[in-house]
């Protein structure tokens, strides 16, 4: 009876599609009652889900495109977010610094867009590369931490993160007619807005970021299963010391695997900085994207097309955020959905971890199967 | 050296709630849980240790700070046990299961928050914890307390023995009839009792609401000064009095004329900084319990 | 019958995901007996065991304990019901004493309720002498011999009053003198009363110590037989279902020149002790040059220094002339140092890889399997590993596609061997290859040792198992603490010279030192 049971569960588990959608619903649900459990109306929440990823006001009958375009917005930083993590677990590590290295890529980027000549096209392109390369310096660092000196990348991470907001401030108050919390408007060629993508979403802040994003989560698709770069990381992540065995550079893999991770957090952070805002920024805490990323890699199985989906569903709560606070639903209701999220997901890892040590028990056992 | 000594009490008052913080992370991680939710669960404490105080100050005042901190312990205790049953019954990942606490406190508080009191902070109370003689806070007296208990449990108590084995060996301690599960368990939720009672004691000392971020990575120094203190408590107090002493200057440059040059981001920088300069330098993997962070299966080997 | 039986299990049945442990089995277990248990590894003889102890719960059968029906659900009703169990893992806490360790779980209490270590300290003592076990209460685990470390093991099972004793497996990990001392032990606790079940692979240890023994093969039930009437030849049958040889057919070696050259070797272990102090060692081009030696002398560290996972403090290792100390792993592996390892789920393959992917482990990063830019070529990798499945008859339930972690043991460690061969390496480490295999897979790996000895490729084969060495050995390095303390032609070496060797009390020639 109870090998039965376990069948089907494993079943389960070894769809991770299945798991992700499971733990989906089941965040939601729990969100739903939560709602309902403080006197408010759920179906408001799920209105505004609707609203922003069709542009239907169900309420009142209209249609907006600049809804669908704020959720594509709002899914851009995500997503990135998410491949950041994904990256790193795929090697291994458990990158919780991407909140960080975000700040870093905005902040570098911010920086770029006043340094740098206004050259059309060049000049938001060169705060690109620059604002990655700087991301991924801040992700490598903890990466050579950990394979030299094994060093906890879960702490380090997190201390960066704060070490990187507190820069970021003292950094920012360097621009010339900086106040205490935006600097001056950026040039416009700095800027990755670009009025046609506005024009068909109605005046939303969509921008060439959108394509960036996409062609990241390709990259990430074709290093992670194409290249033998991807094939030793993937090999470190899943037995470090195999890997080291036959010859694999694990601390260069390790150190690669937190700087291309950083890269995509600064990636985000870039374009958030110079596509949802015509200035820079003195943050005033931590815009959130990093933690919320994590959430994404969880539910997107560190797949590349797996964290895109996610990605959009968890722009699609964000950007449903001050719909659902104006219908006097409390907009932290979809930062306890995804706590729930990751925490029903770390079951599964579980889960997997379990079914493994069976199945090593099992075949030190014996020589039974498949002889 | 008169401004230096002026600290002491201050140093004291930022250490305690990572000291009382670190010590139930080192319960949990020597009985084999590694529980990176602390961060989390101090922000549910302090938020219940917030709201409790704002709504009976005024029907019990002097009680009402004790009252808010045992409502921060026991909400810390409650959530813990979320994390408890993934990890110890259904093997989660603890960092992932962690992780999700952590994302849940900054959610579901000031989700609360609007619920009870329409903002996205709780309203601030009146009266916070009043220092005691020499400028010392009370929370100094309870973490020393709860030291000297811990120490006790953990080295001289039968229970102590079999925890410290869950978390170095749990088929040693399986084998010798022990109910590994029950006894982490019992780890958990007390680091989870004592998160609570952490942040509680936090919001209480410095500051007179609760709201968003407020924790600031407190947790996650306090996980640093576990493995700084190489999960000893000798160790563990030594560790959250540096760090506290970090978090202290950051507040108190002010008075210090020859510091007061340097930008005010120095400072709350320094306490990160030193937490990760402590674990590079001092990354003691060879000290941490055995089996911390592995799930417990029955029977395996 | 009217015989009084210490245990009976009757129809015991265990299945686990995938394997059918123990299947229908009946054990009847005399009174003040030792009674072995026997059977190739995977027979099913632990988990048996392990159902009498309460780590496990049977799917279906009895258990009855002098006479009376016993439900065993946790350690502590099989403690309450006088049986104890020695661990073939030790179960101990690595920084607690020994005195700690034998009380965990039943701690005596001042009047206070705390723990009363030093009434602990003096039963340990007195316990200790009574049954001629030598140990001191005070010391670390982790400070103190493996041989003294299961003595505890024993001690804790004596400290909670067992009078039936289950060995699982206890030689593995001694020293011959070390092996005689236990069976010493092991008749003195039946003198006093004492019953033993005594889980073993090892023929001549039955022999030497048990009353009766009951073979097991692939989780049934084959017979109970008298010790003393039995040969080791009619039980070796028993055990495997066929006659076994002993020693394995080979040619005479023909050794050419020195391939590996070790000279004034040191390196520190884990712990940062001198794991190998001042070693050398010659192996030549066509001959297997084993080493013997007890766990925990050196071998490991000497392995990880020739194979590039440790660096070592001083000397140096030659390669064909070629001084490869310096060299780091990937540089070996291309000069032709091949690495069957000790631990192959540990440094051997990446289990959730899938077979293909594992045997490119070591070549993916170069043509043909990766081309200019760094693109895999998962076509050729795939060719790869039809060619390799075929030649070394790997079982693989989806081909090249199949994940390494739903293999079998025998058939992951061919995988391993037949990657390494794959590249004919001048120089082939083999460490413990057939732990942990049925007799089948344990010939086949030999067969293929052999084989890469008459291409003219050095074997250097370091194994815990002194039979097996002896069979597939030409030569024969005894290694004590760190150092080769002698080495031997294999024709002409007995058991007891080179046991006298591992154990640091004698000494004999070793080629290539420089005096």
């Amino acid at each position: 009876m109870a090998s039965e049971k376990r069948g089907f569960v494993d079943a389960l588990v070894a769809s991770n599609g299945a798991m992700s959608v499971l733990v989906v619903v089941l965040g939601f649900l729990v969100g739903t009652i939560l709602v309902f459990s403080v006197g408010r109306d759920p179906a408001n929440m799920y209105r505004a889900i609707i609203q922003v990823v069709s542009g239907w006001d169900l309420i009142r009958g209209t249609w907006n495109a600049r809804y669908i375009g704020e959720w594509l917005v709002a899914s851009v930083p995500l997503t990135l977010c998410g491949l950041s993590m994904a990256f790193a677990a795929r090697a291994g590590l458990f990158n919780i610094g991407a909140e960080g290295q975000y700040i870093v890529g905005l902040t570098v980027a911010q920086f770029a867009a006043f340094v740098l000549p206004p050259i059309p096209v060049l000049h938001w392109g060169a705060a690109v590369v620059l604002g990655l390369l700087a991301a991924a310096a801040w992700g490598g660092i903890v990466g050579y931490l950990k394979a030299r000196y094994s060093v906890s990348e879960v702490v380090a991470t997190i201390m960066m993160n704060y070490i990187a907001l507190y820069a970021s401030r003292y950094a920012t108050s360097f621009i010339p007619g900086t106040n205490t919390y935006k600097t001056p408007s950026y040039p416009v060629t700095a800027q990755l807005s670009n009025s046609w993508l506005e024009s068909i979403t109605n005046g939303s802040r969509l921008n060439y970021g959108f394509f960036m994003a996409l062609a990241a989560v390709l990259l990430f698709w074709f290093v992670m299963e194409k290249t033998k770069l991807g094939f030793a990381m993937r090999a470190t992540g899943f037995n470090k010391d195999a890997a080291r065995c036959s010859g694999i550079n694990v601390e260069r893999s390790l150190t690669l695997s937190m700087a291309i991770s950083g890269a995509f957090a600064g990636l985000a952070g870039v374009i958030v900085a110079l596509g949802s805002f015509s200035y820079g920024r003195v943050l005033a805490g931590l815009d959130n994207y990093g933690f919320n990323g994590i959430a994404v890699a969880l539910v997107g199985n560190s797949t590349a097309l797996g964290t895109l989906l996610a990605g959009l569903l968890f722009g699609m709560l964000q950007s449903a955020q001050p719909l659902m606070q104006s219908r006097q639903i409390p907009k932290e209701v979809t930062y306890i959905i995804s706590g729930l999220v990751v925490v029903f997901i770390s079951l599964r890892a579980g889960i997997g971890l379990v079914i493994e040590a069976r199945a090593k028990a099992a075949v030190r056992k014996g020589a039974m199967r498949n002889e | 050296m008169n401004n230096l000594l002026g600290l002491v009490p201050s140093i004291l008052m930022m250490a305690s709630p990572i000291l009382i913080c670190a010590l139930g992370g080192m319960v949990s991680e020597r009985a084999g849980v590694v529980n990176i939710g602390l961060e989390g669960l101090m922000g549910f404490g302090a938020f219940a240790a917030a709201t409790v105080n704002v709504l009976i100050e005024a029907v019990m005042p002097g009680a009402a700070i004790w009252v808010s901190l045992l409502a921060a312990t026991v909400i810390g205790a409650l959530v813990s046990l979320i994390h408890a049953f993934a990890c110890i019954s259904l093997n989660a990942d603890q960092t992932v299961s962690g992780t999700g606490i952590n994302l849940l406190a900054n959610g579901l508080t000031v989700f609360f928050c609007q619920i009870i009191f329409h903002h996205e902070r709780t309203n601030s109370f009146r009266q916070g914890m009043q220092p005691g003689l020499g400028g010392i806070y009370p929370t100094a007296y309870i973490a020393v307390t709860l030291l000297a208990i811990v120490w006790y449990i953990l080295y001289r108590r039968p229970t102590g023995l079999r925890l410290r084995a869950c978390g170095e060996n749990p088929q040693a301690a399986a084998s010798a009839g022990i109910d590994v599960k029950r006894l982490r368990y019992w780890a958990v939720f007390s680091s989870g009792g004592f998160g609570g009672l952490a942040g509680g004691c936090l919001v209480l000392t410095q500051t007179i609401e609760y709201k968003e971020n407020m924790i600031n990575g407190a947790g996650f120094i306090a996980l640093a000064a576990v493995s700084f203190g190489r999960w000893k408590p000798k160790g563990v107090t030594g560790a959250a009095c540096l760090f506290g002493a970090a978090v202290a200057l950051a507040i108190y440059v002010v008075n210090i004329p020859a510091l007061k040059a340097l930008p005010a981001e120095f400072f709350n920088v320094l306490p990160y900084v030193i937490t990760l300069i402590t674990l590079v330098l001092f990354s003691g993997k060879d000290y941490a319990p055995s089996a911390a962070g592995q799930p417990y299966e029955k029977g395996s080997s | 019958m009217g015989e009084k039986f210490a245990i009976e299990m009757l129809g015991i049945t265990k299945v686990f995901p995938g394997v059918v442990a123990n299947d229908d089995i009946t054990l009847r277990v005399r009174e003040n007996e030792v009674h072995a248990l026997l059977g190739e590894n995977g027979a099913g003889k632990s988990t048996l065991m392990s159902i009498l102890f309460g780590l496990y719960d049977a799917d279906s059968g009895r258990i009855l304990i002098r006479g009376e029906e016993a439900r065993i659900r946790d350690p502590n009703d099989a403690n309450d019901r006088g049986i104890g169990m020695v661990h073939q893992h030790f179960k101990l806490v690595r920084n607690y004493t020994v005195a700690e360790n034998v009380i965990l779980g039943v701690e005596p209490r001042t009047r206070l309720g705390n723990i009363d270590l030093r009434s602990a300290e003096s039963r340990v003592a007195a316990l200790s002498e009574l049954y001629g076990l030598s140990v001191d209460p005070r010391a670390r685990i982790d400070a103190i011999t493996v041989g003294m470390q299961q003595r505890v093991e024993i001690l804790k099972t004596l400290y909670r009053d067992a009078d039936i004793l289950i060995f699982d497996e206890p030689t593995a990990v001694l020293t011959p003198q070390e092996v005689d001392e236990l069976m010493a032990i092991i008749k003195r606790l039946r003198d006093e009363g004492k019953t033993i079940v005594l889980i073993t692979h090892k023929l001549r240890e039955i022999k030497a110590v048990a009353d009766r023994c009951t073979v097991l093969r692939r989780g049934k039930f084959v017979g109970t037989v008298d010790v003393a009437e039995a040969s080791e030849e009619s039980m070796a049958e028993m055990m495997v279902g066929r006659a076994v040889k002993f020693r394995v057919d080979k040619r005479e070696a023909r050794p050419g020149e020195v391939v590996l050259k070790i000279e004034g070797l040191s390196v520190k272990g884990a712990k940062g002790n001198e794991a190998v102090r001042g070693l050398d060692l010659e192996v030549r081009s066509g001959e297997i040059m084993g080493v013997a030696g007890v766990d925990g002398n050196g071998q490991a560290e000497l392995i990880e220094a020739i194979t590039g996972l440790r660096r070592p403090s001083a000397g140096r290792i030659l390669l064909s002339g070629k001084d490869i100390t310096e060299n780091n792993i990937a540089e070996r592996v291309h000069e032709g140092v091949g690495h069957v390892p000790e631990d192959r789920h540990k440094h051997g393959l990446v289990l959730k890889f899938r077979l293909d992917e594992n045997l490119a482990l070591k070549t993916f990063g170069a043509p043909p399997y990766s081309g200019p830019l760094g693109l895999l070529d998962s076509k050729a990798i795939a060719a790869h590993a039809e060619g390799l499945i075929a030649q070394y008859d790997i079982r693989a339930g989806q081909g090249p596609a199949t994940k390494c972690l739903s293999m079998s043991g025998g058939n992951q460690q061919k995988a391993i061997i037949a990657r390494e061969i794959d590249l004919s390496p001048r120089l082939l480490v083999v460490a413990q290859p057939t732990r942990g295999l049925d007799v089948g897979s344990i010939e086949y790996i030999h067969t293929r040792i052999v084989a890469e000895r008459d291409r003219g490729c050095a074997v250097l084969l370091v194994s815990f198992e002194l039979d097996e060495i002896i069979a597939l050995c030409d030569r024969i390095a005894a290694i004590s603490k760190g150092e080769i303390v002698g080495v031997v032609d294999a024709k002409d070496a007995s058991e007891r010279e080179i046991g006298a060797m591992m154990a640091g009390l004698r000494r004999a020639a070793v080629p290539g030192r420089a005096s």
